[in-house]
């Protein structure tokens, strides 16, 4: 143990600042019971025992694993927010790992992540016209394809951004969302969202075949029948311990049966649907499509938490028509293809929300990504699509991330500065403009912020 | 963490003597430790040295870890470090004849380490121990300077992969006894024709003057000679100690700035030059590792496969073994495996060697036929693997065996990847199967670090001015702004950055992918406000 005396002269010290203090206070707390400590006990040691550091260093051997003692996830995210007081940028970053499984469900882990800046190449982005070349072995003509993976490699963990199964039923991704959004909410101060009053989680009933019924009903059970009737035939003492049954033997009481029936049954029934969707047209290639994917994912994630998981999700993506896609995962996962008419999509889920009468039992979200360009320059169409959609949701978020090609406004933000929507309808519309190169983690959070507080800022 | 037990290290030792016998060479002793998986991934960011410096980034590396274990619990079999004596961990206690298998493969790791040219500054010391020494400093450190010290870490280490790995191997392997002595080198190359610009003729005199002086007294005939010259010209030993530092001066981005960073000398910053040095010298160490992949991975599958083969302790568990051997030296259908393409490469290396086909004359011969056929017998195989594992590095080990017949004996190709859209795939194809793709494929996979230089020029001691040599391939963005800050503060002042950007051209409309334009761009740092402007 380092020398009381000395020790509690310096803490003592008037000239040290607090964190040296703590320091050594934590220095002590650790040699107490680990590390190389400066004592050492009188007691003689066996001689043929582990007592080198005994006798020649006269200390203790360590007695705590030699790895560390290790920071925890509180420790270090002070330690990241020190870092801003001393105006270096945060370090910590929210990343997600991602396991596909057969059920395609996929199982997702929240970790703290972080990233060693360095100068050092960056292999996206060469002469060649494609990227990346590998190895491979075995037969096969030059120009022949040898083998298919789904696009985005399984297993692939992701920073920030990631993909998932995005469908609501799905436990783990849900939970874990869940947790995502709650990081985000509180951690990175995310308004808590306002709750229309009109749609409230409601109860609805649905008729099932779950009631059980003795003698009578729609379908017999046969599993419980079989156990009723064993029950039955150890009380006519026909079946015996140790013996094998013979099923012949057995004795058939007609009340034994068990039967399903319909019956009533309580569900509840998600609050909120969420449209995500997002332009993949060829110019949205690389980054602009990174952060519109990772900025839904990380909507979605805090709309979970907001709504008590009771989120369910729509994809749609478009290039000059669009489509609507099955998950979350080929939503994220989709490539580049050809030009852009906006108007198409909002079509699209202007017709899913009236087809499927959603307005009715939703609270109606849109969020919608594209790097602004549309082929159709006044945006009529786009605009009259989208006053449609405005009668039925809560909140359209339009992000619009930029090439690096693109100064100034693009297309799509005239398009709806013009049309006076943001003005007129400030609680139901807004759009965050950002480029997407520059884009960072903390700036994409801060474009959520200002996509759906409730106040418009300024 | 615990040792292997007795039984097992009995295993071990059996193991070194045949390795021994069949030609690798290592040092007696070594250790092994059973460690658990949280200790494998507490310890991997810290490059397996459980002494390594403590560092929080790393902490939170540990916990991102977990994290991935949860979904994808995988167990290295083995991992071995460069330490003396050198340390292997193992997962767990395998079957006898499993340990046998990882234990060859081991000490081929331990031969290289410890013969391999690449590797000769880690020989002289046990890193473990300085890496002990240098964490009780940071330690000391971080008692008196607190989060400072984080600091100086996470700035020093935005550098760390720009270390003069190379400077320093060159020196170590140059001979300098057959240079004339660096004075006399001077005094006749530069002294004469570039500084006082002599004629000719005069330096053929004094070429001959200085002949004679060293026949006439071998041993004393240089100093004669010098201070014939002092005499003549005062100024000399001056200049020439004042060249004698310049050329002192190749020095790497770290040094460069703990030398000549006007904030790093100030009496009362000293300190944080003793930190950026232990993260220097830790760079260094792993250094030759990170070069020497795919040669270490090869050899040490090549003698696990010879070794075990010859082991008369392991038989009835040849098939349990031929399952593991395979999935571990397949080569992929499509992917690169460092262990499969190494161990080809040796036997590969091998056969060329046993047959001759190394030798000058073959190289003399152009008939294909003969050239074929040819066969000498030489038997020089195993002598040639075993020059290839001390001089060769994976980038020279590619760049030289790498050829047409490896090529198609191998049936190897590279392969290139497109989108099918309507399936929704990746598509993987054969894109060439010629032998000089196949190398810069290989090549173009393997680690290199940008060349950033000092610009001294432009710099003083309010602005530190780099240059990256453009490669053709542009620096990472999103890393440019946080580590010019971080060099900001190492500095003291401004910083530049002078780098190659790719940009993208906007498409027209019938183009499917953006065309490419280079730009020349500065990136700048001032108060910790980074700006860039194309130049």
């Amino acid at each position: 143990m380092i020398n009381n005396n000395e020790t509690d002269k310096k803490l003592n010290d008037p000239n040290l600042s607090d964190e040296v203090k703590s320091n050594i206070r934590k220095d002590i707390e650790i040699s107490q019971d680990s590390g190389y400590s400066e004592t050492y006990s009188s007691e003689p040691l066996n001689l043929y025992d582990k007592n080198d550091f005994h006798l020649f260093l006269q200390r203790e051997t360590s007695k705590t694993h030699p790895v560390m003692s290790l920071k925890t996830l509180d420790e270090l995210l002070e330690k990241d927010q020190q870092r801003e007081k001393d105006g270096f940028p945060k370090k910590i970053r929210i990343g997600k790992v991602l396991k596909p499984t057969k059920d395609k469900k996929g199982k997702v882990v929240v970790v703290p992540t972080t990233t060693e800046p360095k100068f050092m190449h960056d292999e996206s982005v060469t002469e060649e016209e494609e990227e990346g070349s590998t190895g491979g072995s075995g037969e096969g003509e030059e120009g022949e394809v040898v083998e298919e993976q789904p696009i985005r490699p399984e297993g692939e963990e992701g920073e920030g951004a990631g993909a998932g199964q995005g469908e609501g039923g799905e436990h783990d991704f849900a939970q874990e969302a869940y947790d995502l959004g709650k990081v985000l909410t509180e951690k990175f101060k995310l308004p808590n969202l306002k709750i229309k009053g009109r749609k409230r989680s409601f109860t609805k009933y649905v008729y099932n075949l779950t009631d059980k019924h003795e003698e009578f009903g729609q379908l017999l059970d046969k599993k419980s029948t079989v156990l009723n009737i064993l029950k039955s035939n150890i009380a006519y003492s026909q079946i015996k311990e140790a013996q094998t049954i013979d099923p012949s033997e057995l004795v058939f009481n007609p009340k034994d049966r068990i039967y399903r029936i319909m019956s009533r049954e309580k569900d509840y029934e998600s609050q909120a649907i969420v449209f995500f969707i997002r332009d993949y047209s060829g110019s949205m290639s690389g980054k602009p499509t990174d952060v519109i994917t990772q900025q839904h994912l990380l909507i979605y994630s805090w709309l979970s938490y907001q709504y008590r998981n009771n989120v369910e999700t729509r994809f749609i993506v478009h290039d000059t028509s669009a489509k609507e896609v099955e998950n979350f995962h080929t939503y994220y996962s989709y490539q580049v293809a050809g030009g852009t008419y906006i108007y198409p999509a909002f079509e699209l889920s202007n017709e899913i929300i009236e087809k499927e009468q959603l307005a009715r039992d939703y609270n109606i979200y849109i969020f919608y990504g594209t790097d602004g360009d549309d082929w159709e320059e006044n945006g009529e169409n786009m605009i009259e699509a989208v006053k449609k959609n405005l009668r039925y949701t809560n909140r359209i978020g339009f992000t619009v991330a930029k090439n690096n090609w693109s100064r100034g406004k693009t297309i799509v933000e005239n398009n709806i500065e013009s049309s006076g929507l943001l003005k007129n309808k400030p609680e139901l519309i807004r759009i965050d403009s950002l480029q997407a190169e520059e884009a960072t983690e903390d700036r994409i959070i801060e474009g959520i912020r200002n996509l759906v507080s409730e106040k418009q800022e300024a | 963490m615990e040792l292997i037990s007795q039984r097992t290290k009995r295993i071990m030792e059996e193991c070194k003597v045949r390795a021994r016998d069949a030609g690798l060479r290592f040092e007696d002793d070594s250790l092994e430790y059973i460690v658990s998986n949280r200790d494998m991934i507490e310890l991997s960011p810290k490059g397996m040295i459980p002494t390594l410096y403590d560092y929080w980034i790393n902490d939170v590396e540990v916990l991102k870890n977990k994290g991935v274990y949860k979904l994808y619990p995988n167990n290295p079999f083995e991992t071995v470090i460069n330490t003396r004596p050198a340390i292997s961990y193992y997962n767990d206690n395998n079957p006898d004849w499993m340990n046998i298998m990882i234990f060859y493969h081991v000490l081929a790791h331990i031969d290289l380490f410890q013969n391999n040219l690449f590797f000769e500054d880690t020989w002289d010391y046990n890193f473990a121990d300085k890496a002990l020494a240098d964490k009780r400093l940071i330690d000391n450190y971080r008692r008196e300077y607190g989060r400072w010290v984080d600091y100086i870490i996470e700035f020093s280490r935005g550098i760390n992969n720009l270390v003069g790995f190379f400077n320093k191997l060159t020196d170590k392997q140059y001979q300098r006894e057959l240079d004339p002595s660096k004075p006399i080198e001077f005094y006749f190359e530069i002294f004469l024709q570039e500084i006082k610009k002599v004629p000719e003729h005069v330096i053929y005199d004094e070429i001959d003057h200085y002949n004679e002086t060293i026949r006439k007294n071998p041993q004393m005939g240089e100093s004669i000679f010098f201070s014939n010259i002092k005499r003549k010209y005062p100024e000399f030993d001056a200049t020439y100690s004042r060249y004698d530092e310049e050329q002192h001066k190749q020095k790497d981005l770290m040094q460069y700035i703990m030398d000549n960073s006007p904030f790093l000398n100030k009496e009362q910053n000293r300190w944080m030059k003793s930190v950026m040095e232990i993260v220097r010298e830790t760079a260094l160490y792993f250094e030759p590792q990170i070069r020497t992949k795919t040669i270490n991975e090869g050899w040490a599958s090549y003698w696990h496969d010879q070794l075990f083969m010859m082991d008369d302790r392991i038989s009835g568990n040849e098939s349990a073994y031929a399952k593991l051997n395979a999935m571990v030296t397949s080569v992929s259908r499509v992917g690169l495996n460092p262990y499969a393409i190494g161990l080809r490469l040796f036997h590969y290396i091998e056969r060329l060697a046993d047959q001759g086909k190394l030798e000058y004359k073959f190289h003399k011969i152009h008939d294909i036929i003969t050239r074929n056929r040819y066969d000498e017998r030489l038997g020089k195989g195993k002598e040639a693997i075993f020059k290839v594992r001390e001089i060769f590095s994976d980038f020279t080990l590619f760049n030289t065996f790498i050829d047409q017949d490896f090529v198609d004996e191998y049936n190897l190709f590279v392969a290139g990847k497109q989108l099918n859209e309507e399936k929704g795939v990746n598509e993987y194809y054969v894109k060439s199967r010629k032998a000089e793709d196949y190398k810069n494929m290989l090549i173009n996979n393997m680690y290199h670090p940008p060349v950033i230089e000092v610009n001294e020029d432009k710099t003083n001691e309010e602005n530190l001015y780099l240059i990256h040599r453009f490669e053709g391939k542009q620096l990472y963005k999103d890393f440019i702004p946080e580590t010019l800050i971080g060099l900001e503060y190492l500095w003291g002042g401004n910083v530049q950055l002078e780098t190659t950007e790719i940009v993208k051209k906007r498409p027209r409309l019938n183009e499917q992918k953006p065309k490419l334009d280079f730009r020349r761009v500065l990136y700048s740092v001032e108060d910790r406000k980074v700006s860039k402007e194309t130049l």
